[in-house]
Parts: structure tokens; C-alpha cells; sequence
């Protein structure tokens, strides 16, 4: 293993594309749309789940724009509701929940692992077209007004009073709850008996880790959200229901059915940007991750203690406060693996050869940003702060921190890393580190004064506020367009790259992984031979040099 | 390729043990999902069963016991020759494996065709939740005594559905089993169909106690 | 390529299997007007976990199968406890404090 000491610059020669590779395997519509090939599977994700971000993303910035005046002077409260649930929606269950595992982990998991594809490349087709029939209903929702609930939909406003279209986006939510099974089912599957040989657990790059513990967390809750949408598509369609205090239902037990799954999926957000981190931290640092063992162990307890906590969600809901006091410790605990990686990471980067690449740049804006949202969640754990701050904008900056400043970091970090191995081509370098700070910038001045601002009171799901608050979401909103400016730009250098960029070698980064030994794009069937592996991830120093005396 | 050809290996797998293990793997899986979906009834059948004891008991009276414990027979009749239908496909024999394919299809309709008579008798007794004239005998709250309905119907009405889905991959077994689709190398979709049956059959094992026998004593 | 993996299991097995699960399922519906106060929800219970336990060993073959099967069941049940209890810690303990709502 000899990792290229020059990694990409201006300088170095264009590198030759390959003949056959995965995006000139076949032309037209049908070698797309009936493709069993999980790296075309992923471009076609990274299409529709980049749409439902550009769709809640608008819907952010007319919020923002509404709460730049303390009057609601833009649109009516009805409206307001609209756009945020939407946003909600949009956003978690079409963007963050599948973004990376369907696009990046789909691209990568076989080629890291050394196999030819998934373990069902059908059913990997088939959990697009899912997903893009769930989102067709939310879709057609959203051109009917949207749903006005909160993403949660607590009942009984959901099932018995909103007049918008519950049903439908309902009915979305549990249909592309399928794509996301199928998804972390191909995953789990793949990742025990697909490996190639040689290849141990741990010898698995911690982008596999994270995205198998991503599948367990998926497999294990999302079947929960599915019977909670189906119990409340049922109260609101015929009229009866469980959670109906009329006939002896209780509505707190749609929020602890919605929420067994809803925290947890928090955790399907974010483990795997923390697995693009760790892919990024050892590469730019020249330098092998620190606690290897410990980043694996604590992904996976980060998917078990998950859901273990989720009723810290409910501590004013009206549940028993002795029930409150078992979550509020329980959700200490699940603090302790994400503080391991972060510790980690750091680690890391203490006497590495650290580069300023891009990905490195999104790498450590997530490990600090992270680092913030995670330190007040643990403030929001502690159930006498919560009861001051729930439903304040304190909530809003503290999952905005982690949504954003952390998972949203990674998936761009992890799309600046690998695109060149996905599409073969190089982006402009300066208009990418300049994006990275520009989204930076514009996502603190965002959200940072909504940690005041819920601190010192301003409800959330509300569409005016006291004036004295104006100052601080003018703030907000002018940092939202800042943040906005920086999302637009990857998307112009991007989509410019795969015409005019340059091409990029197997190993434009000088990094070392499986999937920088094959070529840029990789061929359809990832590697020319199965490889063996023979040593484990992130093989940097001195001594793993072909040219070193001492082995 | 003659219509009956077996079962071929995909390009993606190195041996027909690999896709196997796959295929079992990635059906149990799927079998983990099913079990946490049906558990969210579970637990909301908990929590009110634990609130109004006496409207579940009122409930659980009001079901025929007799046509429950026959159907709980009939299912568990149908695990067997499905069973004995997934061992005749590893042992190759086509003709075998499509008798009992369509012994455990005729079972399952048996189940549901009672199921059937059960529902029409508790739209006849007025058992239907949330419908004018809702009135269940003994029971002390009749607004509570609805939500027993609630959960029987969602219960066993969830059940049903998955019964009809294996209904309808059994017939595909079928055709499959009758074109000599499966060997002892590559029988993996009946396996995994059996699999998928025994589940909805063990849901029902549960279903039967929690739902029929609830406070038949005194 | 094939052949010794796949576990053929007897026909008198499956048989007796049958016969032990119909046998249970008669002694569940009888037991069932026997009053044992409250540990005839755990009778109840316990047959019908040790029925499914037949079936999941036998009939879906997890006794001859791999430990990672036996694991994927066992997360099965590990998970359902935990919605099962978690929840319940709610229920159980309302009122407890005496003050209205909590």
C-alpha cells in the first residue's frame, strides 16, 4: 500500500478516464430506470432526495422571511403551520433520513466491502421507485395546501380537527417507510455475507460500521412509525381510534409510539455523516483514526441506547414524571458514544499531516458544530431545563446544530470526497473551500441567536413574536440567506464538473480505501478481481510505505 | 432456457451457498421489521388492556371460542404442509411440493373464511366500533367496551391482510413449484415464503389467548 | 456446490411438532376456564410463547440453522421488550406523585 504523497493539485497531470466504466455502461432512459447497479441506483437517489431538499429548503425560506418582522404580516397562521410541517417533513423523512445511506452509502458499501453489488440489487431498484411513490403523495399534498400538524402529527389535531390532507402525506410517510426498510435490510445483509475475503469486521472501513448500525436503527424502528401512521390513517378515516380519549383512548400513546421510532431516527441522521467524518478525519490527516474499536462499538451503541431515550420528547406531554426522570437519565447516557467519537476524531488530528481540502473543511465545521448541538441536547436531557425550553427556539437551534452544523455537513463533506471516484471529474477547488465557508458562516448566524431566542422565551410553530425579539431573527433570517447562497453553489460546480471538469485518477486524494484502488468511475462491476485484503482501514505512516526498510 | 430450468445463481453471488444464506438472512430480517410493526398493537393492547379489565374480559366473551380455537387448528395445520411443502422443494420433488402448496393455500382460506363468518357475526351483534348503536353486552363503559373492537378489528384485520398476502405468494410458489423451479441448490423463495407463513402463523398463536380467552373463568 | 448446507429434517419430527402444537392450543382453550386469578394471563402467555418457540425452532429451522439467525430473533424480542417496558414505566407509574398530570 503505497498512498500517493501528492494529493490532487492544479499541478499534477489529467488523468486519462477509463474506457468502461459504470456511467457509459449503457445509454438511454431504460439502462437508468431498470438498472440493477448500485452505483447508478445512486445517482438516481441523489437526484430525487436533492428535489424534496430544494422543496424544504423553500419552505425554509419563507419562514425565515415571515419571521423577519415580529407581525404576521406574510402569511396567515393557517399558512405558517403549513410551511413548517412541511419543511419538517420534507426535510426528515425525504432528505436526511435516506441522503446519505441511499446515495452514498449505496454507492460505496460494495465497492469498501470488495463485492460486485448489494445482496438483492432488485430490491434496491425497487426501494427508489418506493420511495419516489411515497414522495409523490407528499408531494401532491404539498400542491393541495400541505398538512398543517407539525411533523408529528399529535393526535387528536391530526386525526379529528386539521382539514388538510393527513391522509395523503400519511400515506406517503408509510410507503417510502418501505424504501428506507429495504434499504438498511440490503445493507445488514450485505455487510455479513458479502465481504470480501479477508476482509474481518474490523477491518471495515468505519463508513461500513456506521452505515450497518445506520440498517439496525432503520430495520428495528421505522416498522413502529409505519403502524402509528396506519393507526392514525385509521382513526381519522373511520372515525374510531386508539388514541380517541372519547372512547378511552390516550394521545400520549401516539406520542410514545411516534417517538420510539422518531429518536431513533434522529440517530439514522446522523450516523452516518459521523461514518463520512470518520472516513474524511484519518484521509486529510494523513494519519489513522484513533480508537478505531471505540468509533465501531460506539456506533452500534449508539443505535442501541437510541432507543432507549425517546420519551425525552414527552416531558411535558402529561406523562408520569417518574417515567420522565428514568428517560432524562437514560438520554445521559446516549451522549456518551457520540462524545467518544468526537474525542476520537480529535485524537485524530493531534500530530496528523492535516490538509485543508474541502471535505476537511465540512469534517471539522461538523465536529465542532456537532459538538455544540450535542452539548445542549445533553442540557435538554436534564428534565428542569427542558421544561423551561421545550417547544422554544432553543429546540429548533439544538436539532438545527445537529441537522445542519452536523448531518448536512457530512453528507456535503462526504459528496466533495468521493464525487470525484462517483462521477470521475474534479470540481474548481476554490469555489468548493469558499462554499464550505459560506455555508459555515451562514448556518451560526442562522442559528446561534435561536439558542437566545428560545432561551429567553420564543415559542417555536409560532409565526409572530414579542419586538423585542426582532433583532435576533433578522439576524436568523439574514444568516439563512447567506446559508442558502452557500447550498446553491456546489450545486452549480457539480453539475459544471461533470461536463467540464477535469478528470480525476482511481486516487485523486492520495488516500488510502478500497474504493480509491479501483478507477474513477468505477466499472459496473467495482473491481476487475475481487480483491483480498490483507491489513485493516486507514494504513497511513511510514512504515506502510512500499518503499519502507522496516516493515 | 427450457421452462424448467432451475433456479440459476446471480452474478453478484460466489456460490449458491452465499445467495442462500443471503436470501435466509435478508428474509429474517424482514421478519425482525414484521415483528416490531405488529408490536406497536401489541402494546397499545397492553396499555388498555391494563386501564379497563372488565370491557376487555366483556370483549373477549363476545368472540365465538369454538370457531377461534378451529382456526387457531386450521393455521397451525397449514404451518405443517407448508413446512412439509419447503422440505419437498430441497429434496426436489415438484409434484410434492405443489400438493402441499396447495393443501397449506386451501388451510389458509379455511382460516379466513371463518375469520369471515366472525366479522359478519359482529356486524350483526352490533360490535362495530365508532357505528351508531354500538352496544356490548356486560361490558360497564360502552364508550371504553369500543376500543376492545378497536384493537380486536385492527388485530386480527392486520393478521388477515398478511394472510392474503401469503395467499398470494403461495400461488406463486406454486406455478413456480409446478415448473420445477426449485432443487436442493436454489429453493430459496419457497423457503423464504415459509418462513413469512410461519410468522403470520405464530402473530395468530399469540392473537388466540390475548383476544379469545381473556377472562372466560367464573 | 451445494447440498450438505441444507438441513433436511425428518417428517416424523415436523409431525410430532403438529401434534404438540394442536395439543397445546387445546390445553390453552381449557385452561382458559380455570380460574387462577391473576396467573392465568401468565399460563396463557406461556403456552403460547413456548408454541411460537416450536415453530421459530422447527418449522422456520432457526435449530438448524446459523447463530446469526438465532441473534436476529433474539433482537426481535429484545426490541419489542423494550418498546413493552419503556412504555409501561409511563403507565405504571401515573399518579404516583399525586399531582395532577403527572
Amino acid at each position: 500500500m503505497n498512498p500517493n504523497p501528492h494529493p490532487m493539485n492544479a499541478d499534477s497531470e489529467a488523468a486519462e478516464p477509463p474506457r468502461h466504466h459504470y456511467l457509459n455502461a449503457g445509454y438511454g432512459i431504460r439502462s437508468w430506470l431498470l438498472t440493477k447497479d448500485h452505483k447508478r441506483i445512486a445517482i438516481l437517489y441523489l437526484v430525487s432526495v436533492n428535489v424534496f431538499f430544494a422543496l424544504g429548503g423553500l419552505m425554509a425560506v419563507l419562514i425565515r422571511l415571515e419571521l423577519a418582522t415580529p407581525q404576521g404580516d406574510l402569511f396567515q397562521p393557517d399558512v405558517y403551520n403549513r410551511l413548517f410541517t412541511m419543511h419538517g417533513i420534507m426535510m426528515i423523512f425525504f432528505f436526511l433520513i435516506p441522503g446519505i445511506p441511499a446515495i452514498l452509502g449505496n454507492f460505496l458499501l460494495p465497492i469498501m466491502i470488495g463485492a460486485k453489488d448489494l445482496a438483492f440489487p432488485k430490491l434496491n431498484l425497487l426501494s427508489w421507485y418506493i420511495f419516489n411513490f411515497g414522495g409523490a403523495f407528499v408531494f401532491w399534498a404539498l400542491l393541495h395546501g400541505g398538512v398543517d400538524t407539525g411533523w408529528t402529527f399529535y393526535t387528536p389535531f391530526s386525526t379529528t380537527f386539521s382539514n388538510t390532507h393527513v391522509l395523503a402525506v400519511g400515506v406517503g410517510i408509510f410507503i417510502t417507510g418501505f424504501s428506507s426498510i429495504l434499504t438498511g435490510l440490503n445493507f445488514i445483509v450485505t455487510v455479513h455475507r458479502m465481504r470480501a475475503p479477508g476482509l474481518t469486521w474490523f477491518r471495515l472501513p468505519l463508513f461500513v460500521w456506521s452505515m450497518y448500525a445506520t440498517s439496525l436503527i432503520i430495520v428495528l424502528g421505522t416498522p413502529v412509525i409505519a403502524i402509528t401512521v396506519l393507526l392514525l390513517a385509521a382513526e381519522r378515516l373511520f372515525h374510531v381510534g386508539i388514541f380517541d380519549p372519547a372512547i378511552g383512548g390516550d394521545p400520549l400513546l401516539f406520542q410514545h409510539l411516534f417517538w420510539f421510532y422518531s429518536h431513533p431516527a434522529v440517530y439514522i441522521m446522523i450516523l452516518p455523516s459521523m461514518g463520512v467524518v470518520s472516513e474524511i478525519v484519518p484521509a486529510f490527516s494523513r494519519k489513522k483514526i484513533f480508537g478505531y474499536r471505540f468509533i465501531a462499538y460506539s456506533s452500534v451503541a449508539l443505535a442501541v441506547l437510541g432507543f432507549l431515550v425517546w420519551a425525552h420528547h414527552m416531558f411535558v406531554a402529561g406523562m408520569s414524571v417518574y417515567a420522565a426522570a428514568v428517560f432524562s437519565a437514560l438520554s445521559m447516557l446516549v451522549a456518551v458514544p457520540s462524545a467518544i467519537k468526537v474525542f476520537n476524531w480529535t485524537a485524530t488530528l493531534y500530530k496528523g499531516s492535516v490538509s485543508w481540502d474541502t471535505p476537511m473543511l465540512y469534517a471539522l465545521g461538523f465536529i465542532g458544530l456537532f459538538t455544540m448541538g450535542g452539548l445542549t441536547g445533553v442540557m435538554l436531557a436534564t428534565l428542569g431545563i427542558d421544561v423551561h425550553v421545550h417547544d422554544t427556539y432553543f429546540i429548533i437551534a439544538h436539532f438545527h446544530y445537529i441537522m445542519v452544523g452536523g448531518a448536512i455537513m457530512g453528507y456535503l463533506g462526504g459528496l466533495h470526497y468521493w464525487w470525484p471516484k462517483i462521477s470521475g471529474r474534479l470540481y474548481p477547488r476554490f469555489w468548493s473551500k469558499l462554499s464550505a465557508l459560506v455555508i459555515f458562516v451562514g448556518f451560526n448566524v442562522t442559528f446561534f441567536p435561536q439558542f437566545i431566542l428560545g432561551y429567553m422565551g420564543m415559542p417555536r410553530r409560532y409565526h409572530t413574536y414579542p419586538p423585542e425579539f426582532q433583532v435576533l431573527n433578522v439576524m436568523s433570517s439574514a444568516g439563512a440567506t447567506i446559508l442558502g447562497a452557500g447550498y446553491v453553489i456546489p450545486i452549480v460546480y457539480f453539475i459544471w464538473s461533470m461536463r467540464y471538469g477535469r478528470h480525476a485518477s482511481s486516487n485523486p486524494w492520495g488516500v488510502v480505501g478500497l474504493e480509491w484502488e479501483t478507477t474513477s468511475p468505477p466499472p459496473t462491476e467495482n473491481f476487475e478481481t475481487t480483491p483480498v485484503v490483507t491489513h485493516g482501514p486507514y494504513e497511513y505512516g511510514p512504515e506502510h510505505r512500499e518503499d519502507a526498510v522496516v516493515r | 432456457m427450457s421452462a424448467n430450468a432451475r433456479a440459476p445463481l446471480a452474478h453478484h453471488f460466489d456460490s449458491f451457498d452465499q445467495q442462500r444464506e443471503s436470501a435466509s438472512l435478508g428474509m429474517w430480517t424482514f421478519l425482525l421489521t414484521e415483528m416490531m410493526f405488529f408490536g406497536g398493537l401489541f402494546i397499545a393492547y397492553i396499555v388498555y388492556r391494563w386501564s379497563y379489565p372488565e370491557v376487555f374480559i366483556a370483549g373477549s366473551r363476545s368472540l365465538d371460542i369454538v370457531l377461534g380455537t378451529v382456526n387457531t387448528g386450521i393455521l397451525i395445520f397449514s404451518s405443517l404442509t407448508m413446512a412439509l411443502a419447503v422440505r419437498s422443494a430441497q429434496l426436489s420433488r415438484s409434484r410434492t411440493t405443489v400438493f402441499f402448496l396447495l393443501a397449506t393455500i386451501v388451510l389458509g382460506a379455511a382460516f379466513l373464511g371463518i375469520k369471515t363468518v366472525e366479522y359478519h357475526d359482529k356486524f350483526v351483534h352490533h360490535h362495530l366500533p365508532g357505528q351508531p348503536g354500538f352496544h356490548l353486552a356486560g361490558a360497564p363503559d360502552q364508550a371504553h367496551a369500543q376500543m376492545f373492537f378497536v384493537l380486536y378489528f385492527a388485530m386480527t384485520g392486520l393478521h388477515a391482510l398478511h394472510m392474503i398476502i401469503g395467499a398470494g405468494l403461495l400461488g406463486v410458489m406454486t406455478v413456480m413449484a409446478a415448473r420445477g423451479r426449485f432443487s436442493a441448490d436454489n429453493h430459496n423463495a419457497i423457503e423464504c415464503t415459509g418462513l413469512y407463513w410461519h410468522f403470520v402463523d405464530i402473530v395468530w398463536i399469540f392473537l388466540f389467548p390475548l383476544l379469545y380467552l381473556v377472562g372466560r373463568h367464573g | 456446490m451445494s447440498g450438505p448446507s441444507v438441513h433436511v429434517v425428518p417428517v416424523r419430527i415436523y409431525l410430532t411438532i403438529f401434534v404438540t402444537l394442536l395439543a397445546l392450543t387445546a390445553v390453552t382453550t381449557a385452561a382458559a376456564f380455570v380460574d387462577m386469578g391473576p396467573l392465568g394471563n401468565l399460563v396463557a402467555m406461556a403456552i403460547a410463547s413456548f408454541k411460537a418457540t416450536l415453530v421459530i425452532l422447527f418449522f422456520m429451522h432457526v435449530r438448524y440453522s446459523t447463530k446469526l439467525t438465532s441473534l436476529v430473533v433474539t433482537a426481535g424480542l429484545l426490541w419489542l421488550a423494550i418498546l413493552i417496558a419503556l412504555t409501561l414505566t409511563d403507565y405504571f407509574t401515573r399518579g404516583w406523585l399525586g399531582v395532577p398530570g403527572h
